[in-house]
Parts: structure tokens; sequence; C-alpha cells
């Protein structure tokens, strides 16, 4: 009789599910700013204390934002990755100093290379919360009218950059 | 030399598993009786060389032997002893070994306790337990080996986890283990059912015993699991609904309905391929449970190191094991037939209620755990389940149970009276009710949550009293009360005393959650704070050194109306190897009330900010758990299974109960 | 030994004490109860097994002082959750919103429990209408027999 079926059928679709989640990350914290305007934020930049910058100023353009911290490990890996987009030219790329002491950050920008046309400092660490940042290395691309269209969790490899960020800022590019 | 003869004994009691489950399960479906016979001594032998592995990992551990990967990891010369044995199943490969071990020690008792089982049902019992340890034995020898060396050796290991360095910890993973392996014993019980086709009280019988014995180490398990992160965690909270903790409370919950649900096929032949299912599920539900801690699916506080590859073999295993046992239930429980019928209202139906209650209970418990994978799978987001829902969702479902509790076991078999049931527990209803109408008010205050809380705890206790008072009452007369007493069954203090257990739990969640209190103060030495009636003062802060460990200990003194009534020392630990900080609270325990302190942070020279929390009945929790573990312990060692292991083997009658 | 020490030590101290009541830890503790009441109930991203009241990581602290901020400006329970899930999504609620992707869960433990009543009454009720199995004479005459034949095992 059908009943006795019932504990099998439901055993393998709970096999199909754990199957599935075997490839998924549960720590991972998607970004529900995806196809939202990228929040406001007016801040000093690092290297020049007494100007700010705001993501108005980048209206028009598509551009990346890369969060870092001079005391995180990741940011460390996926440095020599910026550098090389930053060189290539494809799309300018800005640091968002988080949680970091001035003296530190520009340190560390002087030893590892500077891939940022600016970087932002983010002393205590507010408008990474209001851009969903919860670790760090994280990079947002955001389009002309100042959406934000891809978040990208943890460092940089090479093969997303090719993959999945230059595609992107190439089809923003022509909208 | 000792890990390679570790290893090699993990191969040979393989080999012997192996042996175990083809003699057994082929021999069965053959009738060869000498296959069948070589079942024991194969079973003993795995349970020889596997204890041997053991031997040795734990050897390697004392001994400090860090070219040992697993020992380098988890241990640390400066480790004290009894933490360097614990640190043998404090990490993944490890407690497999000692899920393994835990295993084998209990094939080892079935054959011990089998004798008066026909040989086709031992032999198939242990050839399915034999097949389920070669599943784990491969596991560990292909991908979770704890005896890979190292090489160069590091000087020194990486230290077993602070948190872990506790007696707690030593006891708890065996515990729960014994638990979760112990329902292995139902499971093979209910496929060598399903393979013979035979089904009957007699199998119900057998399996009785071993499957509340499971059962009361599981509760012991989690109760040693809560109420070591009660006190080691440092902020006073039992349970947390954390995936890991659901996964030993499903497995609790569906034994809980098996128990049941056995009693009944025992006793009335009923329930029988509903009460097999039930056996399928809880050691499926173990198997699951050793899946999502070790997988890396979700993330849990007590999750291992994980790893998917390990996660894909866990996942083999448990389609071939649970796949397996439930396409047999489909080929073979539509003959198994329906048992002896009941009314409607009648203790069956009782219990058959209470089975259904806690089937929904376990079902909601893993719908909550794992909804949040099912969303992300399905690309519809990602959400979090905690403790929000849990509670919202369990204490409802659990409430019902609760009543049936107390009319149970009073209810007639096959048919019971309604307005005969409701005159036998007015008085019951009426001590509840009066219960939770005055107990709150005596607390502090009056609240529904509380009372009705109290209430369901209070008709749980007095329908026990009134099932005790019925068997005195309702014996023979010119005897005396002791003696009749004397002759109420073991089984039944068993259940009396487990359900006692429960309605001491309730209490103990009820009271605690309902008049809890905390403080947070900032404190210079010679300040005090009050709280629950009682005066904590701050003496200051003095660096202490531990074994493998620095810390600052605060002093507190504690007094109620002027009196002293204790000393504590909550302390702030480093532990050198690992850097990592550690809070140890300090905690006073009563039995109507416990005082746990909790130091915080310096905030200047000489101030702290210290947490002081008043819980009363707190330990009536674990109180009751432990009540729950004896009762039983009581009724898995009544006498008439005692009698029937000592009886020569049964002649098995060949009609099977219609 | 030492036991009676700090009995001794503790009572001396006790005859000297000096101090006065402890102040609160938080500035403002009405306002920290309901901080905290709602901290409870949200997870914190980094040390994702933990309460954003229990967690010690930075981000927490730094979301709860959001947290305090808005609510000491005014804004209700409903306006800092709202303002939470807007960053970061759903993940941040250990109570799970009622929407359509979670009406499966909020009710399925109910239907669970309805559908198990729902079969059980059923097959109680098949089980009593197919009736009580037939004693035939043959089952008669047998249990006779063994009745008669005495000796309990």
């Amino acid at each position: 009789m059908t009943r006795f079926a019932i504990p099998i059928a439901i055993f393998v679709a709970l096999l199909a599910l754990l199957g599935i989640g075997l490839k998924l990350d549960p720590r991972e914290v998607p970004s529900p700013l995806i196809g939202k305007p990228a929040p406001h934020f007016e801040l000093p930049e690092l290297h020049q204390a007494a100007r700010t910058f705001s993501e108005r100023d980048m209206l028009g353009k598509v551009w990346v934002l890369n969060v870092w911290a001079s005391w995180c490990v990741s940011c460390r890996e996926e440095h020599p990755v910026l550098l090389d987009l930053a060189a290539s030219g494809a799309v300018p790329v800005y640091g968002l100093n988080y949680k970091d002491r001035r003296e530190d950050g520009l340190a560390w920008l002087k030893g590892m290379g500077d891939p940022y046309k600016i970087s932002i400092f983010d002393f205590d660490g507010r408008v990474g919360i209001d851009y969903g940042v919860y670790g760090v290395p994280e990079t947002y691309v955001i389009d002309k009218s100042g959406i934000i269209r891809y978040k990208r969790i943890g460092p940089l490899t090479p093969e997303i950059v090719k993959e999945k960020l230059l595609p992107l800022v190439r089809e923003l590019d022509r909208a | 030399m000792i890990p390679e003869l570790g290893q090699l004994a993990l191969a040979l009691g393989l080999a012997l598993a192996l042996a175990q489950g083809l003699l057994g399960l082929i021999g069965a479906a053959r009738g060869e009786n000498v296959w069948m016979a070589a079942t024991r001594p194969a079973a003993r032998g795995q349970f020889v060389f596997v204890a041997i592995a053991f031997a040795c990992l734990t050897t390697s551990f004392i001994h400090n032997d860090f070219t040992v990967a697993y020992v380098a990891t988890n241990s640390n010369s400066a480790l004290p002893l009894q933490y360097r044995v614990a640190g043998v199943w404090g990490g993944h490969e490890g407690s497999m070994l000692l899920w393994v071990l835990m295993l084998s020690v209990w094939t080892c008792g079935v054959t011990l306790f089998s004798r008066h089982l026909p040989q086709e049902m031992a032999a198939r019992v242990l050839g399915v337990m034999g097949l389920v340890s070669a599943g784990f034995l491969l596991f560990i020898l292909f991908t979770s080996n704890p005896f890979v060396r190292i090489f160069p050796a590091p000087a020194d290991g990486r230290d077993l986890n602070p948190l872990l360095q506790d007696p707690g910890m030593v006891m708890h993973p065996p515990m729960l283990y014994m638990g979760y392996v112990g329902f292995s014993i139902a499971f093979a019980f209910a496929v060598a059912a399903l393979l013979s086709g035979r089904l009957d009280a007699a199998w119900a019988r057998w399996s009785r015993p071993w499957t509340t014995a499971a059962w009361s180490f599981l509760t012991v398990g989690i109760a040693l699991g809560s109420g070591w992160a009660y006190y080691e965690l440092g902020w006073g909270g039992w349970w947390f609904w954390d995936p890991v903790e659901n996964a030993s409370f499903m497995p609790w919950l569906t034994g809980t309905a098996l128990i049941h649900s056995l009693a009944v096929t025992e006793k009335r032949g009923a329930f029988r391929s509903w009460t097999v299912l039930l056996a399928i599920l809880a050691f499926a539900l173990s198997l699951l449970g050793t899946f999502l801690v070790r997988s890396g699916v979700l993330t849990s506080v007590h999750a291992f190191a994980t790893d998917p590859t390990r996660g894909i073999f866990i996942l083999a295993l448990l389609a071939l094991v649970i796949g397996g046992s439930l396409l047999l239930y489909v080929w073979r429980a539509p003959k198994i037939g329906l048992g002896g019928g009941f009314e409607p209202l009648s203790r069956e139906s009782f219990l058959l209620a209470n089975n259904v209650i806690f089937a929904a209970a376990a079902g909601s418990v893993l719908l909550g755990t794992l909804y949040p994978l099912a969303l992300d799978a399905s690309g519809l987001g990602k959400i979090s389940v905690g403790p929000p829902y849990f509670e919202t969702v369990f204490v409802p479902l659990m409430a019902p149970a609760l009543f049936l509790m107390g009319v149970g076991p009073l209810a007639r078999w096959k048919k019971a009276s309604l307005p005969d049931l409701a005159s036998r527990l007015r008085w019951a209803l009426a001590a509840a009710v009066l219960a939770a109408l005055a107990l709150p008010f005596a607390m502090g205050r009056w609240g529904v949550m509380v009372a009705l809380g109290v209430l369901l705890a209070a008709w749980v206790a007095a329908s026990g009293f009134v099932q005790l008072y019925e068997k005195v009452r309702n014996a023979a007369s010119g005897v005396s009360a002791w003696t009749r007493l004397q002759a109420v069954p073991r089984a039944t203090y068993g259940m009396l005393l487990a359900h006692f257990g429960v309605a001491v739990f309730v209490v103990g969640v009820t009271l605690v959650k309902g008049y809890e209190s905390e403080k947070d103060v900032r404190m210079e030495p010679g300040d005090t704070v009050e709280l629950g009636g009682y005066t904590f003062r701050f003496d200051g802060v003095r660096d202490v050194k531990g074994p493998n460990y620095v810390a600052g200990r605060a002093q507190i003194p504690v007094t109620r109306d002027g009196k002293p009534v204790a000393m504590l020392y909550p302390e702030k630990r480093i532990y050198r190897v690992q850097n990592q900080p550690m809070t140890e609270a300090a905690i006073d325990t009563g039995f109507t009330r416990d005082l746990y302190v909790s130091l915080g942070d310096a905030v200047s020279d000489t101030a702290w900010v210290i947490r002081v929390h008043h819980k009363p009945f707190i330990d009536w929790i674990w109180g009751g758990c432990l009540l729950m573990a004896l009762g039983g312990v009581l009724a898995a060692s009544d006498r008439r299974y005692r009698l029937a292991a000592r009886r020569p083997r049964e002649e098995y009658a060949v009609a099977a109960a219609r | 030994m030492r036991r009676a020490a700090a009995l001794l030590l503790f009572a001396a101290l006790a005859a000297s004490a000096t101090g006065k009541e402890a102040a609160p830890a938080a500035a403002d503790p009405v306002l920290e109860k309901r901080v905290m009441a709602l901290a409870e109930e949200l997870r914190c991203l980094v040390c994702q097994n933990q309460t954003l009241a229990d967690s010690n990581a930075p981000l927490a602290e730094d979301l709860r002082n959001q947290v305090r901020e808005k609510m000491r400006a005014g804004k209700s329970d409903r306006e800092v959750v709202d303002f939470l899930v807007e960053r970061y999504g759903d993940f941040v609620l250990y109570r799970p919103p009622l929407k359509a992707t979670t009406i499966l869960l909020w009710f399925g433990p109910l239907l669970l429990l309805a559908a198990g009543f729902a079969v059980m009454l059923r097959r109680v009720r098949l089980r009593r209408e197919s009736g009580e199995a037939e004693v035939t004479d043959a089952d008669r005459k047998r249990a006779a027999e063994l009745l008669a034949s005495g000796d309990p095992k």
C-alpha cells in the first residue's frame, strides 16, 4: 500500500536536500542591497583627511568599491588581484578602509601597493554597516546610476575577476 | 609503533565486522546454523580490535605523541592528564572512533544477553549491527583516520579547545554516543523483524530493554551537554536550539515515542508497523545528527572541523543504511498486519496520540533545523531559525503530551471509559489547579505561562500518585500496603519515576523562565549589589595561575539577611597555547536556586563589570532529566527481561498474532 | 583548611564592609533592557551561533551600539529591525519573519500534528469498522485442547 512508501519518499527528498547542502556555504550572508541604490555616505579620504568623498561623486561611472583593513589577513591574499585590476584600467577601484587607524592603513598601502584611486576612511565602521559589511574583505560593483549590482564576500580571485566582475563591468559600461 | 598498531587493529576490526554482518544476514537467510553461530565470536572479536585501536589512540595522547597529527591538534604537554584522555574524543576522528567503540560495546552486550533469542533473530540483529559498524569503520579508515602521522612532528600540540577542558566534556560525548548507538539495536531488531517477517509481542519484549537503556543514556548525555553549556559558556543559558543540540534532541523525541510504542506492541500486539518505523527513524535521526555535525552543511558552535568529503561519505552511509531499511519497510510492512484491536478511547489510543505528538515534535525540530538549508538550496533566500521559533512551536506541542501523561497510564487497555477516568483523576486535577493558582504567587507574581507550566507539571505528578495509590488500594485485602508496593513491577516504578522526572523538569523550566533575574553592574572593590534577596560584594580581582592558563580571579562573598551564604570566584582565563580568553562563571548551586556570577571586563584600574544572576529552581531541569534516566534504567531492568534472558531459547510459535 | 580560612577572611571582610551599592554597568538600565531583549532575537553575523546580545565580536558591539542609539532616538523595535534587515537580510533575525517563503515553516508543526491525528483517527475508525476477528469453531476446539493439556511453560 502506498502509505508505506511515504517514509522513503520523504527520505529521498531529504537526501537530495542534504546533497545540495554540501555544496553551499551556510556562513555566507547574501546582500539584500543588490539591485538597490548604494547607501549614501560622505567620508574623509584616507590620504587627505581634509577632503571628503561621496558615492554621488561617482554617478555616471561604473566603479568597484573594495572594503579592506590593515588588520585583515585575507586582504593580503587578494591585494595582487586588485593591483592587477587597477592596472588594467578596466574599471576604477576605490577602497573603503574599514575600522582601521589612519597610520596603519597608510603604512599598509605604502608597503603593499595602492590600487585605489581614492581610499575612504571609515573609522567607526558605520558606513560598513550601511553597506552590510560583516567581514573583510568585501567588494561591490556599482553601476552608473549608483545601484549596487554585485557583491563579493571574501577575497577576490583571478577567476572571479575574469568570470564575474569584468563581464559585468563591460555590460554595465554599455548601458 | 603504537599508532600503526591501532590502525592495523581498526582494519582487523573492519574485517570482523564485515564477517559478522555477512555471516549473520546471509546465514539467517539460508538457515546455515554454523554461519549464524559464528556471528557471536565475530562480534566479540570486532570489539576486541576496536578496543585495542581505542587504547592505542589513548596511549598516544597520554604519552604526548605529537607525531600523530590528531594528537598534535587536540592536545598539549601542559594539558592535565584527565583532559589528555578526554582529548581522545575532542575532535572529529577520535570521536568517530569513540562512536565505533560504543557500537562494538553494545554489540558485545547483545552477544551476551541474547541467548534466549531464536538463533535466526540473534544472527540477523548482530548481522545488521555488523554492517553498520563496518560502514563506520570504512568511514574512519578512508576519511577520518586518527592515526595519521605528521612529519616533522611539532614540538608541542595545539592544545585541546579550552571550552572542552572540563569534567562535563569528559562525560558528555560518551553518554551521548551510548544513546545514539544504543538505538542501533532497536534498529537492528526492527530490520531483523522485517527480514524474517515475524513481528510480534515477543519481538517487542526483546527490543524494549535495549531501547529503554539507550534512551536513558541519551537523556543523560543531553542533560550533561546542557548543564555543561550552562556553567561553562558563561552566559547562563542552558539550551540554544543550536543545530547540533537539535541533532541530539530529535532522536530523543523519536526514542521516547518508540519506547511507548514498544510498550503497546508488547502488551497488545498493536502498532507493529508503526513501532518498526519509529525504530528505523530513531536510528536514522542519530545518523543524521552525525552527518549534520561533521559535514559543514549547517553552522554550529558545536560542529567539528568540517570537510565535504566526509559529508559525502556519511550521506552515502545514511542513504544505504536508512534507504535500505525504508525500502525493506515498503516491501515487508504491508504483511505485518494490524494486531490487537482497540477502541478510539483506550490506553492504546492515548499512547498512539502521544506518539503522534512526539513524532510531530521531532518533525518540527527537523523542519526548523533544515528549513534555512531548504530555502537556500532552492534559491529562495537565506533565513535564520532560532530559539524564538522553536520555543513558540515546541511548547504548544508538548502541552497536550503532558496532559496525556496523566491520563494514559490510568486508562484501560482496549476500552477506556471517560467518566471512570474523570472520577479517578478528579483529585489530581484539583491539586494541579490549586498548585497553578498558588505557586506563582508564592514565587512573586502570577503569570499565565507560569501557571500553565505548573498546572501541567503538577497534573503529571499528581496523577502519578493516583496510579501508585490505586496499585496499593486495588490489591487483595489482608495484604499489607508494603507487600503490595513490593508487588508492583519494577517497570511500573520506572515509568512513575520517569514521568515524575518530567514533572520536575517542567517545574524547573517554568520557574526559571518565569522568575530568573539578573543585574549587570560596575563594581569597585567594596561595592555591593542586591538580587533576589541576596547581597553580592565585590572584593577585587587577583591574578592566579593554572596548569595551562593565567587568570584574573574575583572574590565575591554572598550574604542573605546578613548571614554568609557562599564565596564565589568568577574568573577570566587566558589559555596560554591558543591564547583564547574564557569566562569561568562562579555558581552557588542550591535546591531551590542557583546564584550565578560572571566577570566581565575591567573598566578601570580597579572597577570591573560583573553580571549576577538569580536562577530559581534551575537545577530541577537536570534533576528531572536524571530522574527520567533513572526511571528508564529501572524499567529496563525489570524482572521479566532478566528472567527471559535466563530462560533457554523459546519455542518460537509460528502463528503471528493477527 | 583552606575553606575555614576563606570563611574567616570572609567574616572579617563582611565586618568591615564599607562599599556602596554598585551602579548599573549601563548608563540607562531601562533602555539597556530593551536593547538586550531585542538583541537576544538577532543573530551575530560574525560568530553566527550566538545572539547579538551575547557575542563579543567587534561588529556585534557596533550593531548593539547602533540599536541603542536608535532606540534612544525614539525608534520602535520594528524600525530597528527593519534597519538591520535592510542591510543584512532576514539572516539576522532568529525569529523568521512570516512571509510566503516561511508559511510552511510556521504552520508546518501544526499541519504535522493535524495530519498525524487525522491519519490516526481514520485508522482507528477503520479498525473498528472492520470488526473483531471471528473466532472459528476450530479455534475454540484447539483452545480447549491447549487448556486441558494443563502444564504451563
